[in-house]
């Protein structure tokens, strides 16, 4: 009988902790492999327009952006402005500092592949993305990306 | 004499592992950034002569400032340019170089894959918006030319692969499909027509 004596001490054993750093570890490598660094905090309003013949952007290291929409501080009124990095640009030659100091940032063989994404607010017009494409043209900055997001609803 | 060394409590640990994953959800993005991707020309020199085009082989696109389309001299309609547009850049018949007036003009080009020489249409989309237009539109325009061309691209891959161009996976198969369907569409020198 005393071989199916229960053992002594009822309360529950303590579970080991010691495995749950490895774990946290892991969650936090994923989301470091996964996501990319915030590029700038936005000053203005950018709602994209969206479209179904959308290309994913390949590598991201490579792609500068430039923002345009109304801003977000309703003091500076609701005309769209330019936002380059973490500023207004004041004037629309900014764009091309703008430009070479991405250029400046990368090694010889990479210059030719940086992609200028356009995040453009779909209410704005056009004259002033015309300004910044004219701009973009003069610099050499000739491969471009109009940000859009996808379409998923079929058309009837 | 040898002490037995303490173990290092691992308990916090978590903690700080817990403090570096927030900071790392807190400072990164997740989104997958998509877009359409196009190619400025080069900015346009004093002594060249813009290059003469016939009229049939351009298809002309105009967006106003109350974001209506004029489609080769008419009032249209964004839900027609896809169709218009396939139509226009269609390449027909491949080995027939003949194409009726109210037709884009064909030239020859050899593209070994799609079997040697072979003619494709000159057509050229010329799209021309204002000041005024709204972004929204003209990335509508743009979105439906592009799906003319992939629409385009797909028709003359299957005939000849058997699967769509986005699944072809050898370059030389995808370089002729881009040779024989190219991304014809020219945007106008911006002008200042004022009246916004």
């Amino acid at each position: 009988m005393a071989k199916f004596k229960k053992k002594g001490g009822k309360g529950t054993p303590e579970i080991s902790t010691a495995s749950l750093p490895d774990i946290i570890f892991m969650l936090l490598f994923f989301f470091m492999v996964t996501t990319t660094m915030r590029e700038a905090t936005l000053l203005v309003r950018v709602t994209p327009p969206q479209a179904t013949e959308v290309q994913k952007l390949e590598k991201k290291s490579l792609v500068d952006f430039i923002y345009i929409g109304p801003p977000l501080r309703k003091a500076m009124g609701t005309e769209s402005r330019i936002q380059l990095n973490d500023q207004f640009a004041t004037d629309i030659k900014d764009v091309r500092e703008f430009v070479e100091l991405g250029r400046s940032q990368r090694d010889e063989a990479e210059k030719k592949l940086i992609t200028i994404s356009l995040k453009v607010n779909k209410e704005t017009r056009m004259g002033i993305v015309t300004d910044v494409k004219q701009e973009l043209r003069e610099v050499g900055a000739f491969k471009i990306n109009y940000s859009t997001a996808k379409k998923t609803i079929a058309k009837k | 004499m040898a002490r037995p060394v303490n173990e290092i409590n691992a308990g916090s640990m978590a903690d700080i592992a817990f403090l570096l994953l927030i900071f790392f959800l807190v400072t990164t993005t997740m989104d997958v950034d998509t877009g359409i991707t196009r190619k400025l020309p080069p900015p346009p020199t004093e002594d060249v002569e813009p290059s003469k085009v016939n009229n049939r082989n351009i298809f002309k696109v105009l967006v106003n400032k109350n974001d209506r389309l004029l489609l080769n001299g008419k009032p249209g309609d964004i839900s027609m340019l896809k169709i218009m547009a396939k139509e226009f850049l269609q390449n027909g018949d491949l080995n027939n170089e003949f194409r009726p007036d109210d037709m884009p003009e064909k030239k020859e080009v050899d593209i070994p894959l799609l079997g040697g020489k072979i003619y494709i249409t000159k057509g050229i989309i010329s799209m021309k918006n204002d000041r005024g237009t709204s972004y929204n539109m003209y990335i509508q325009v743009q979105n439906e030319l592009a799906a003319a061309i992939r629409e385009l691209r797909d028709e003359l891959s299957s005939d000849f692969f058997g699967m769509r161009f986005k699944q072809l996976t050898d370059r030389d198969k995808i370089k002729a499909i881009q040779k024989a369907v190219p991304v014809a569409v020219s945007e106008a020198e911006p002008e200042d027509i004022g009246g916004h």
